[in-house]
């Protein structure tokens, strides 16, 4: 056999292709599923924490940044095992499928709260007086002054920061979420042939590249502080 | 409440999970050691190939940089522990974690570096070339110096990033903090181990966090 039929051999085995096909999609589905939990519920409590930190009550606000702070610290998997092992033994059981949402938006809203935070704090001075003073009260310059400008500023970070953390729903596959790289593996293992892990690997590229290039296309539209 | 201290802060599991958890925490720094100046060198030679002159080169450059960053690092991580080994090829975990973390860290690095030089402007290339330096000479003496402060929150922001990924070799089953950790708590059913990684980690990484906030927030102003 020569080198570019065993290379197809072991990598795109048409058979295994069609063979495993549907568990990929099956997969494709769970990956979508979580992906889109995690950026809506992740998103909308990172914006709330950020809105709740520009009321700048000092003991509300330290437990915001306490909470930040630890969630950018530590590795995913490493709360995703802490979550997943540590829970059911004090009674609490979550499915894998929860457990990996929850500890993902909690990360994400962790990031977006940081980002959402330096966008406000980026709005001048003179934008907050100006509302005040027109009458609005301070919720309304938030709603219809700042954030509307302080958002505009957030798109490209956070439209990065939310991509490089739903790619970690890759991480369920350890606690068996059966999602791509789950169901890609256990399919690699039955074959004893890597074309079901090149076909997850390429279902996460047609999944993730449109959302990578967005963001390469955003950051060039709206520069975000341009030294 | 008793049970939940029990399960995740009994400090006598603690200390006999801590020789082992320590011995893991050496192959994370270790690990770190190894990845983070690959890609960092990496990162600085896919950055430079993407401000190529040729078309073509950018484009390739361009196209690699957005495929790793679309690929999740476990994926690229287990595709080449597990996948390549089929192909004839049996890398040992250490160089299945470099090689997977070299593709994904010089993607991320990369992007970072090229957004660095490009804020460098045109006049200080002109004005090193006419100075009669070579160059390389103008990009190590005079425009990455610059590149390099304008981006450092973001590169040290990502260097946080890619000590957190190091937790992912425990999946292939390479010794360290994690994996350590989590050895102990499939010994003692009992996750005080994982709660002491994870206080490990956050005393290297909480202070590098709070430092990037800073950074940020004196550039934003």
């Amino acid at each position: 056999m020569d080198g570019w039929s065993r290379f197809v051999d072991v990598f795109f085995k048409p058979e295994l292709i069609e063979r495993y096909s549907p568990a990929i999609l099956k997969g494709v589905v769970v990956t979508v599923e979580v992906a889109a939990a995690v950026v809506v519920t992740g998103l909308a409590l990172g914006l709330v924490l950020a809105i709740l930190r520009s009321f700048r009550v000092l003991p509300l606000s330290a437990l915001i940044v306490v909470f930040a702070d630890m969630f950018r610290a530590l590795p995913p998997l490493v709360l995703v095992l802490l979550t997943f092992f540590g829970l059911p033994n004090v009674g609490i059981n979550l499915p894998s499928f929860v457990v990996l949402w929850l500890v993902l938006a909690l990360v994400l809203a962790a990031f977006a709260e940081e980002i959402f935070w330096a966008g406000i704090l980026s709005i001048p001075k003179g934008q907050w007086e100006a509302a005040r003073s027109t009458g609005l009260g301070f919720l309304a310059t938030l709603t219809y002054v700042v954030l509307p400008q302080a958002l505009r500023l957030t798109v490209p970070p956070i439209t990065n920061r939310t991509v490089a953390i739903t790619k970690n729903t890759a991480l369920g596959t350890v606690i068996g979420v059966g999602e791509i790289l789950n169901q890609a593996t256990a399919a690699t293992s039955f074959a004893g042939n890597a074309t079901p892990l090149m076909m997850g690997a390429i279902a996460y590229v047609i999944l993730f590249i449109p959302v990578v290039a967005l963001g390469r296309f955003l950051e060039t539209r709206f520069a975000w502080r341009r030294a | 409440m008793d049970a939940l201290i029990q399960q995740f802060f009994n400090l006598a599991i603690m200390e006999r999970a801590l020789p082992l958890v320590l011995t893991g925490l050496k192959q994370t720094v270790l690990l770190c050691l190894l990845v983070i100046p690959l890609g960092l060198a990496g990162g600085l030679a896919v950055a430079l190939l993407s401000l190529s002159h040729r078309r073509a080169v950018r484009w390739i450059a361009v196209v690699g940089i957005d495929f790793f960053r679309a690929v999740p690092p476990l994926v690229l991580l287990i595709f080449v522990y597990s996948g390549l080994p089929f192909a004839g090829f049996r890398p040992s975990p250490v160089t299945a974690v470099a090689i997977a973390f070299f593709l994904n860290t010089s993607s991320y690095y990369g992007e970072i570096y090229r957004a660095g030089i490009e804020s460098v402007g045109a006049g200080q290339w002109d004005a090193a070339r006419s100075t009669g330096l070579r160059g390389w000479q103008t990009l190590a003496y005079v425009v990455l110096p610059q590149a390099v402060r304008n981006v450092l929150p973001d590169l040290v922001s990502n260097t946080v990033e890619v000590v957190k990924l190091t937790s992912i070799a425990s999946v292939v089953a390479l010794p360290e903090l994690l994996y350590s950790a989590d050895m102990a708590r499939s010994v003692t059913f009992n996750s005080s181990p994982i709660v002491l990684a994870a206080l490990i980690y956050l005393a290297m990484l909480w202070p590098v966090v709070r430092l990037v906030s800073r950074l940020e927030r004196r550039i934003a102003t």
